[in-house]
This record gives C-alpha cells, structure tokens and sequence, in this order.
C-alpha cells in the first residue's frame, strides 16, 4: 500500500470497467425506449410509475393504478382513466405486471437517464481508451524518430509539435469536426491527433538521457543494430515515464470528447454518450437538475479513477516526484 | 504534463539578450507562419464549402456559382493561399463571409469580453492555487495537504462544462442570486455608472468562477511542489539555522523564490486558458472570442475561422515569448546555456 491512490485509481477504474462492460445487463431498460413520453418526461429521480399494455400495442405509464372489478382506474397526467380489463394485456390480481422505475430521472423523451449513462459509457470510454492507444503508439513512433533520426528530423518533427501545442486545442478540434463531420473512427483519429504530442516529447527526452549512458554505448559497441537497441533497450527503460503520462492522457481525451459531445461535435445524438447527455440537461437544468447532474458526475468520475491511476503509478515508479 | 521548454531552458550559445531576443522572435514568427499555413489548407481541405450553408434556401446553382466567384472560392487552391498570405502580409484578415463585416472588427469586439473573462478567472484560478497551494505546502504529508491534494486532483478532473453548469444551477436557480448568462443585463443602459460596473462584474462572476476553478487544480499543484522544493534548499536551511522564525523563513526567503516559475506559469497558460474560454463563453453566451470561433465554425466562415485560429495562435505564442522572456531575465543562466 505505498500508494493509495494507485489503488483507489485501480479499483474505481475497474469497477468503471465492469460496469459499462457489462452495461447491457445493468442497464434495467433499453435506452432509447420510449412508452408513454408524454407521462413520463422530465421524471425526477427515483419516480416509480405503472407501465400498463394495451391491447393496441402501445403502453401507458400511469403514477399509480388501482385494480377495479371491471379493469383498472389510473391515474396520469394528473386524469384519472378508466380502462377495462380486456383492454390491458399486462393486468394482474392487483394492477399491471410491468413497472418502469427512473433511478436518476427520465428525459424529455420519457427515456430512463440510468440506462443512457450505462450505453454513454460504453460509447464515451471505448472512444477515450482507442484514442490513447493511438496516441500512444504515433506518440512514440515521432519521439523515436527525433531522438534517433538526427538533427533534421528531430527539429522539424519537434518544430511541429511545437505549432501544434501553439494553437488552442478545443478551437482546432472544433474546427476539424464541424467542418468534417467525422465519423467515430474519425473522432477517435482526431482525439489522438490532439494528444500524442506530450507522449513523443516525453519519450524523446527520455531516449536522449539514455543515448549516453553506459550499456547503451556498449550496445552499440557491440555493433548491435540501431533498431535492436531502440526495441530492447531504449523503448524498455523509457517506457515508465510514457505509461504514466498515458494514464493522465486517458483522463484528458474524455474530457475533450466529452466536451465535443457537448457541443454537439462528437457522437451525433439519439446515439448516447455522456456529453451529449449533459448537452440535453443544459436547456432544461432550471427545472429537471438531474439530466445534466449525474452523467456530469459520471464524466468526473472517470476521469479523477484515471488521474488518481496516473499519478500512483508515478509515486511509485518515480520516486523523485514525491 | 511535461516540463514547458522555457523551464528547461532556453536556447545554446550567445549569451547576450538581444541574441537571445531576436532568435525567439525569428522562431515565434516561423511558427506562426506555419500555424497559419496548416490551418488555411485544413479549412480549405474540408468537403463543401460556404455556400453551403445557403442550402435549403432559395438559392440556384448560378447565383451559388456568382457567390464562389465573388469569395474567390473558384480560383486554384494555390492562389487562393498567396492571396490570402499577400492580404495577411499588409495586415489584411479579409472579410467575415457570414458577418460581411471585417474580420479584424469581429476580433476587436470580442477579444476585450475574453480578456475581461480571463482576467476574472486568472484571479480565481491564482488566489485558490497560491492560498491552497502554500498552505499544503506547510506541512508535506500532513492531513492539511493530503486533503488540498486529493482536493485539486478532483477540481482538474472535472468537466469544465459541467462546472459551468452545475455552478449556473446552484447560484442561477436553486439560490438566484447571479445572473446564468450574458455580460450585461436587457436594461444597463438605463443604470448609473456605478450601477453599470456592478451588473457587469454580477454578469462576470459565475464565467470566472467556471473558468478559474478548471484551472485552479493544476496550477495549485504547481504551487505546492515549488514551494516544497524551495523549502528543502540550503538557503532555507540556512535561514532555518540562523534562528529566523519558521513564518518570516516562509513569507520572506521561501516564497519569493518558490513564486518566480509562477510568472512563466501564467504565460504559459494561455493556451489552457483559450480552451476553457471557448466552453465558458458558450455556455454563459459571453460576447468573446470563444463565442464568435463555434458561430464562425458553424457557419463555415473561411476568414473568420482563419482570422480567430491565427489570433489565438498569436496570443498562445506570445506568451510562450513572455515566458522566455521573463525567464531569461530572471536567470541568466537561461542566456548562457542550455
């Protein structure tokens, strides 16, 4: 236990994990159900309300049902209605089978918020997991060849870095979507363009420390191949400082997709990510708080499970940061 | 966050600021050159282009043709590009296609609610990073620090969105006390001076708070790690040894050294500052720069894009300069060598 908040991190990135993995299971209701919007939009959490199955097919959700000896009176909307037995498929001894209960509140649409977390997740961490991995991969792939490829490439790759850490990143990403629409995989490609920077840095300036060293010179005494060297051992004993930053990078590319999200750049609604969904609760946030409240927190949470990770692996793989 | 290059050192070689000066701003004027370059070709690269934004209306093939020709937009890419550089170069940002207004009036209006807006921030974001930040720094370890630092790892994880909305929900309508957004209210005019100012910093109030609190984490762990690190030095301990009471060590000796990167800090944080401004001014409809780039964007305004990217660019890059700058004036050791 040398580091709590590597294991804070851990289990609250885990247990985030789990979670949206198994989200299809968790999740109680589709999330793009819609029964009864009009009776069940901008329900505040935790509202229990009847779902009745009429013989047309549709469904009523009803704030309460009581069983009567003809059928069933109900009341919604603030009505109470009358519906005869053969009316309803779903009638039981005392009211109807079904049942729709909003944990943390329904939409406009009536849909389960709960449920649209549990599917934003899925949608929100895969994006911000793929597009560390890709910036991770380019980060080290441009880190290497300026620390190894000579003085040209090494100024001109580190100039550009250099221009693009010079223009604001959320203009550009803003930009880049709005004007090209891109797909998820696009989105994806265009998170890790914004983030790969710090990672090539970071790796350069760790394989330029270690050029020097000792068993690096031997190496290539020993006439091993340039490459040889970089995968055995540069890329081995650089590698901590990179994982780290990675971590840290995760936290940041949800932050950033989730803000595009938001504004409406990223993953197009009905399709739910946890930006879009606090987009939605922004029109609404004077009278239905929760919409915008809980998938906030879910972002939030993600991200503090990533950075606590990030920085206990840098406790207790560097110790000098201490 | 790696190390900013003006706290790893500047530039090798002739120690003289005037070397030093113009060598930075040959770079600074490179990089600009080449943002702008980049940018105008990824606008230009983009499918469609800004008539578009006429489609659905009431608007045939020809008079869309008659509009490409008026923008210019029918010419080879390559002459678009020198003849934009050309106007660039004698200080010309063109014209906003959707404004049909200059895009140097659009930028002069809206860079000063930016600035007011960043100022406003930069003071929440520096009060709350250098009271908290010294504060931790007291006792390393301690409960005190331990909580500020579990503190500021949740402020820098959050959602600058969601705290602009959530602190909208909690002052604006569980408690009304401050206005949701807007930089003034419908009836200023009608107010005293007086009256005036204090509608504005009303107005001001919830968009710093939103944008400085984003930023405050970071900055306050900044804080804490110099003044830390200050205070293990030899010259501390010295003033330790010499029977200086621990709080004239901290407020005299410790902090004026601990604080100096802070300057560099806040030049470099321009960047970070921009971004956060960009969802701040959205979300509070702040009349800024942020506010005019999603309208611009959204409305694919070739030169107001071009205009704002290279505006922000200017400044981002300014304050690498200023960084520098104040590095090297600070430690000539910086002018020397790496």
């Amino acid at each position: 236990m040398r580091s709590p908040s590597l294991w804070v991190g851990a289990i609250l990135a885990g247990l985030l994990g789990l979670t949206v993995i198994a989200a299809p299971r968790l999740a109680p209701y589709d999330p793009d159900e819609q029964l009864d919007p009009a009776a069940a939009s901008y329900r505040p959490p935790g509202t229990e309300l009847a779902a009745i199955h009429l013989t047309t097919g549709t469904w009523r959700l009803a704030d309460r049902v009581e069983r009567t000896p003809g059928g069933l009176r109900i009341e919604r909307l603030g009505r109470t209605e009358e519906l005869a037995a053969d009316q309803v498929l779903n009638l039981t001894a005392d009211g109807v089978a079904d049942r729709r209960f909003y944990l943390v509140g329904s939409d406009k649409f009536g849909r389960d918020l709960w449920s649209r977390m549990l599917r934003g997740g899925q949608i929100s961490l895969t994006i911000g997991l793929l597009a560390a991995l890709v910036a991770l991969v380019a980060g080290i792939a441009v880190g290497a060849a300026a620390a190894l490829g000579g003085p040209w490439v090494d100024g001109f790759l580190m100039r550009s870095v250099d221009a693009l850490l010079a223009i604001p990143s959320m203009l550009l990403f803003i930009a880049i979507a709005a004007l090209f629409r891109p797909g998820t995989a696009g989105l994806v490609l265009l998170l890790a363009g914004g983030a790969w920077m710090t990672i090539s840095r970071l790796l350069r300036a760790e394989i330029l420390s270690l050029k020097e060293r000792d068993f690096i010179l031997a190496a290539r005494a020993l006439g091993l191949h340039p490459f040889t060297i970089f995968r055995r051992h540069l890329l081995p004993n650089a590698l901590t400082p990179v994982l780290t930053q990675t971590m840290l990078l995760i936290g940041q590319i949800i932050l950033v997709e989730s803000s595009l999200s938001f504004l409406g750049m990223g993953v197009q609604p009905p399709t739910a990510t946890w930006g879009n969904l606090v987009a939605d609760g922004r029109e609404s946030i004077s009278y239905a708080w929760w919409i915008a409240t809980f998938p906030g927190a879910a972002i939030s949470l993600a991200v503090i499970a990533f950075n606590l990770l990030g920085d206990g692996l840098r406790d207790v793989l560097d110790p000098r940061t201490r | 966050m790696g190390l900013p290059p003006a706290l790893t050192g500047g530039p090798r070689g002739d120690p003289s600021v005037a070397g030093f000066l113009l060598r930075r701003l040959t770079a600074s004027f490179l990089l600009l050159f080449a943002v702008a370059t980049g940018v105008f070709f990824l606008v230009h690269a983009a499918p469609g282009d800004p008539t578009d934004v006429f489609e659905g209306q009431r608007i045939n093939r020809e008079q869309r043709e008659t509009l490409r020709h008026l923008y210019g937009l029918d010419r080879p890419l390559g002459e678009q590009y020198l003849r934009w550089l050309a106007a660039l170069a004698q200080g010309e940002l063109g014209l906003s296609l959707a404004q049909q207004r200059p895009v140097a009036t659009i930028l002069a209006e809206a860079f000063p609610a930016t600035l007011l807006l960043a100022t406003g921030a930069i003071a929440v974001e520096f009060g709350i990073a250098l009271l908290l930040g010294i504060a931790a720094a007291r006792r390393p370890g301690g409960y005190a620090d331990q909580t500020i630092r579990l503190g500021s790892l949740v402020f820098v994880s959050q959602p600058p969105f969601w705290i602009a909305l959530m602190l909208v929900l909690l002052f604006a309508h569980l408690w009304p006390v401050l206005p949701a957004s807007h930089m003034r209210s419908v009836d200023a005019d009608l107010l005293s001076p007086a009256g005036r100012a204090w509608d504005l910093l009303r107005h001001l109030l919830l968009p710093s708070l939103a944008l400085g609190l984003y930023n405050a984490g970071s900055t306050l762990r900044f804080v804490r790690g110099s003044v830390i690190e200050v205070m293990g030095t030899d010259y501390i301990r010295a003033a330790r040894a010499r029977g200086l009471s621990e709080r004239r060590v901290l407020w005299v000796h410790g902090l004026r050294n601990a604080l100096t990167p802070l300057i560099q800090l806040f030049a470099l944080s321009f960047p970070q500052l921009l971004n956060g401004a960009l969802l701040t001014e959205i979300i509070f409809a702040w009349p800024g720069l942020g506010r005019a780039t999603f309208a611009a964007v959204l409305s694919r305004d070739y030169p107001l894009i071009l205009g704002l990217t290279l505006f922000s660019a200017f400044v981002v890059i300014l304050g690498n300069l200023l960084a520098d700058l104040l590095q090297a004036a600070a430690d000539p050791r910086v002018r020397r060598h790496a």
